[in-house]
């Protein structure tokens, strides 16, 4: 009795003192919230974004972390599920007080924990491509818009290098992302003079895995004597059946090649991309990019992760951009308040991982190179080809009657996300 | 590695682009430039040598016209690294900027010269760079091989050569074609180059010549020569492009001949995909139908019996991968049905035991406890294997196409998969009918109580029926890691269709789910050309949503006492 008396009273004060180092800790680290699941069906993309981040965050705090204190990781899992992501949102700046959230990968899930953000004026960095049409005062999108990505990879299949394609599929998964991209690439084509009957669309559900009807249609479409090109919006585990059907269908990528949007390195590591060998990707980065700062940095991430086989991808990329960028608006505000570094992330520069340098625009948005590379057999892209310098990241797209009149600009006069006119007119 | 050949293999490259074809002059004066380069190195003189460095050039045009020089020099060694450079082994030596030609051996890559074909050592990685190739290159590359392969003694090689020029035609095209023909004796690869020439002649200045044509290609059941049919009946700007009426009749006949052949060749298609996905299915079903339809469980752990099954799969292609030669690597799948069956029967007596058998007769609480169950094995994969996809490779001997013509083919892993599928259940069928344990099995599922008073341990029966359900979903897992993908979630992917498949067909009844999963299979794949992938499933499922109401017992009711208490 006595015994198990002297057990809780020590366990009690133990308990007590870990509550006590907890609060002290939580008063001199700077804290970062990572929102990205961790189970369920993103986990495959989205796990090694948090491990990313960890990798960062591991990285400023060896240099000696910011505004001389160090910086805390808070993770959470909101498991795929996206009502989940908002509550998480919500459990990150309310109870965890975090500074700064990195985070999400599907374009519903962004939508989920926007009105969160914007409730409790926390800041986001979200670091996918995505189909833009959005520019939130709480949000920084470090991933490519589609004019840093879909348009300038069409424009290359058009070219004399790309093959000159005159014939389109577009094929995507049913949802935000594909329908918005797909929705500006039908405008984009049509205005480049490709007639209606030239351009097939098709979508599937998540996770489709029969995908003979679609490949035989394909060939068929493609059968009309011109060059056809596939534009593949096709998201996550749908992506490998519907290569394996390519492959075995005997669809060579010089015949027919497919440019996906949402393929990197991290999905081809579930393929024997032999039978994929040309077919395309674009992208703002590609871990067989030959620069410097990529092969350190390449270096330093397999010492961390403890294994020379784990990728680096263009969302991964992203977060190294948004989280350096972060950090140096933090040293510049003096500060970690979200107004304060806000305003001093307009114009904030960071060298990117592919030789050239990101800024921060005022619509929220980077500006970055685009790259296209077609896939190698040991499922690494080769670049072959490359804008000449960086674009800037539209929020709303040109090929939209109703998105081209808007303007996305967080500095004075206009300080809109979507407006037509100023907020603030001068005269 | 010879290195005096260095100073003037970077000169040469952008000379030989820009000029094209003057390659014997350009190594002449490569020999007088560079006296010292050219006397250490005998072959830096050789025309082939200099071409073959031509083709390391910055830009993607200059590597074209340094493929057609090299494939004009009309030198057999050419194929070799032609053949290199479209399979991305032509690579860069960076020290020396020597072109070779290097195979991954190892870490690091075993080299040869493409000039003397002899070894010319080993380097890492790091040594030496690709040599990159980009679509529109390695389909020129066909081309040019084409044009030196289709006069090979090899018979394939000759007709993967005419099919090549065919795709990619060099400009003179029509006489290699037509001289082929003449000395070709194979009457397919004969066939497959008078189609070739007919498709060039359709554009011919001579009348008599269209209209031959025509007739030769009238037969054909091809989408490609519909098309090319189909161009000679357009209008340019007002003017047919096919002048004369009376070719333009038989031009219009032709192409209502090959559409109706090709109607009916859709309907074919449509058959065998909807079979094929029927057999899909019924994998994915059957291990369901003995423990939803004969026990009555509600396991929502079924889908990751497949996946455990799946994962099996990987675990065996890797120890093969590195414990086997590599001729006996495609083997890995037959070594992996009786693992996989294995290890997700154990994981099926597991749950029986640990879960199920303390909530018989509450199929709610049966629901949820699997579904838990379910989510602890995904994530102990997860935390096992990781989140993303693991690769199976598709062994050589389950690869490929087969082409019925018309532009039908059907990919051979889902030929193997119909097949698999047909002796599996016939396996599973005979065992139930006639083993002693399949007699037990069927005495539970009639009445427990009797069963267990004629000496029937009723709850052994049990665990091995569920371990026998769970096994065959395992063994499902082997086939569908062949065309799906491997990650924690490919069981979710089908658990709901093998439900409404066990549903629609009966519960209880092996037959059922038989005809369930190909009549569902077939109406998908009929739907999907008109509807698309995502209304077709809807409207399957509404179509189901009525028959149940219609038959709450699906297709086969089991009749009898047990089965309408």
């Amino acid at each position: 009795m006595f015994k198990s008396l002297k057990t809780i009273a020590a366990a009690s004060v133990l308990a007590g003192s870990l509550a006590m180092s907890a609060s002290a800790q939580a008063a001199d680290t700077i804290k970062v919230g990572i929102l990205h699941s961790l189970s369920g069906t993103m986990a495959i993309s989205e796990t090694a974004l948090k491990d990313v981040m960890l990798f960062l965050i591991d990285e400023q705090n060896k240099k000696g972390g910011l505004l001389g204190k160090q910086i805390e990781a808070v993770v959470v899992d909101p498991a795929s599920d996206w009502p989940l992501f908002a509550e998480k949102a919500r459990e990150l700046i309310e109870q965890h007080k975090v500074d700064v959230v990195f985070g999400n990968w599907t374009s519903v899930s962004r939508k989920s924990v926007l009105p969160v953000f914007e409730e409790l004026n926390g800041m986001l960095f979200y670091p996918v491509q995505y189909e833009g049409e959005e520019s939130s005062r709480n949000i920084f999108y470090t991933g490519a818009a589609p004019n840093q990505q879909a348009i300038p990879a069409v424009e290359y299949l058009m070219s004399e290098d790309g093959g000159e394609a005159k014939r389109w599929v577009l094929a995507g998964t049913d949802y935000v992302y594909p329908r918005t991209t797909n929705k500006i690439l039908e405008a984009f084509l049509k205005a480049k003079g490709v007639p209606a009957e030239d351009i097939m669309v098709n979508y599937t559900p998540f996770g489709h895995s029969d995908w003979q009807t679609i490949v035989s249609d394909i060939k068929k479409f493609a059968a009309a004597g011109k060059k056809t090109a596939v534009v593949s919006t096709i998201n996550g585990d749908a992506n490998v059946p519907f290569y394996k059907e390519l492959a075995n269908q005997g669809i060579k990528a010089e015949d027919i090649p497919v440019v996906a949007f949402s393929v990197g390195e991290e999905e081809l590591a579930g393929i024997d991309t032999g039978p994929l060998v040309g077919h395309l990707a674009a992208w703002n980065y590609f871990m067989s990019v030959d620069a410097p700062e990529n092969d350190a940095l390449i270096s330093k991430w397999h010492d961390f992760i403890g294994s020379d086989k784990r990728v680096f991808n263009d969302p991964m990329e992203a977060h190294y951009i948004g989280f350096n960028m972060w950090a140096q608006a933090v040293e510049q505000a003096g500060s970690t308040s979200v107004d304060a570094v806000r305003q001093a992330m307009y114009g904030q520069e960071v060298p990117n991982l592919t030789g050239g340098v990101a800024v921060m625009n005022t619509n929220h948005h980077l500006s970055k190179p685009v790259l296209i590379g077609e896939i190698q057999d040991d499922g690494q892209f080769a670049t072959v080809w490359e804008t000449d310098g960086v674009v800037v990241g539209d929020a709303w797209s040109d090929f939209i009657p109703e998105s081209a009149k808007l303007t996305a600009d967080w500095t004075y006069p206009w300080v809109c996300g979507n407006c037509e006119k100023p907020k603030y007119l001068t005269n | 590695m010879a290195t005096g050949h260095s100073m003037g293999a970077v000169r040469p490259h952008r000379i030989i682009a820009f000029v094209g074809g003057a390659l014997l002059f350009l190594a002449l004066l490569v020999a007088v430039t560079l006296p010292a380069a050219a006397q250490s190195v005998p072959t830096a003189a050789d025309p082939f040598a200099a071409a073959v460095q031509a083709l390391d050039a910055r830009k993607f045009s200059d590597k074209a016209t340094a493929v057609d020089a090299l494939g004009a020099l009309g030198d057999e060694r050419a194929i070799a690294v032609l053949q290199a450079f479209a399979d991305g082994r032509l690579y860069r030596h960076k020290a020396d900027k020597i072109v070779i030609i290097a195979d991954r051996a190892g870490d690091g890559f075993k080299l040869t010269s493409p000039v003397t074909g002899e070894p010319a050592g080993t380097a890492t990685s790091r040594e030496i760079k690709k040599i990159i190739a980009n679509n529109k290159l390695r389909g020129q590359i066909r081309g040019v091989l084409g044009q030196l392969a289709l006069f090979s003694p090899d018979a394939d090689e000759r007709l993967e050569a005419a099919r090549n020029v065919i795709a990619s035609p060099p400009d003179d095209a029509l006489a290699l074609l037509k001289r082929a023909r003449d000395r070709e004796t194979v009457s397919k690869i004969r066939e497959t180059l008078e189609t070739g020439i007919a498709v060039f002649e359709l554009a011919s200045d001579d009348r008599a010549l269209r209209l031959a044509a025509v007739a030769t290609l009238a037969d054909r059941s091809d989408p490609d020569i519909k098309s090319a049919l189909e161009q000679r009946l357009l209008e340019v700007d007002g003017d047919a492009v096919e002048p004369d009426a009376e070719v333009r009749t038989a031009l219009r006949e032709a192409v209502d001949d090959i559409d109706d052949r090709l109607a009916l060749f859709g309907l074919a298609e449509n058959l065998i995909f909807g079979l094929s996905l029927g057999s899909v299915l019924l994998l994915a079903a059957i291990g369901l139908a003995i423990t939803f339809g004969v026990m009555g469980v509600i396991n929502m752990a079924h889908g990751e019996m497949i996946m455990l099954g799946a994962y099996t799969t990987f675990i065996v292609q890797e120890i093969f991968r590195s414990t086997m030669p590599p001729e006996i690597f495609g083997m890995y799948v037959l070594v992996s049905i009786p693992a996989a069956f294995i290890v997700a029967a154990a994981f099926g007596v597991l749950i029986e035991r640990g879960c199920i058998r303390f909530l018989y007769g509450r199929p709610l609480e049966t629901l949820l406890a699997t579904w838990g169950v379910s989510l602890i094995l995904q994530q102990l994969v997860r935390t096992l294997f990781g989140a993303n996809n693991r690769e199976v490779a598709n062994p050589d001997w389950i690869s490929g196409a087969v082409a019925f013509g018309g532009g039908v083919s059907v990919t051979v892993n889902r030929i193997y998969i119909i097949i698999f599928c047909i002796m599996v259940v016939a396996a599973l069928a005979a065992f139930i009918r006639y083993s002693r344990f399949g007699l037990q099995m069927r005495a539970v599922t009639q009445n427990r109580g009797m069963a267990s008073a004629m000496g029937i341990r009723t709850g052994r029966v049990d665990a091995l029926t569920f371990a026998l359900g769970s096994g065959i979903a395992g063994v499902a897992g082997v086939a569908l890691s062949q065309i799906s993908n491997v990650s924690p979630n490919l069981g979710q992917n089908f658990i709901v269709d093998s439900f409404m498949v066990v549903v629609f067909g009966g519960v209880g009844s092996i037959w059922g789910t038989i005809v369930g999963a190909f009549s569902l299979g077939i109406v998908n794949k009929f739907l999907e050309p008109v509807s698309g992938a995502i209304l077709g499933k809807v409207i399957v499922l509404v179509l189901i949503i009525l028959f149940i109401q219609k038959r709450p017992r699906g297709l086969f009711a089991l009749k009898g006492r047990a089965a309408e208490s």
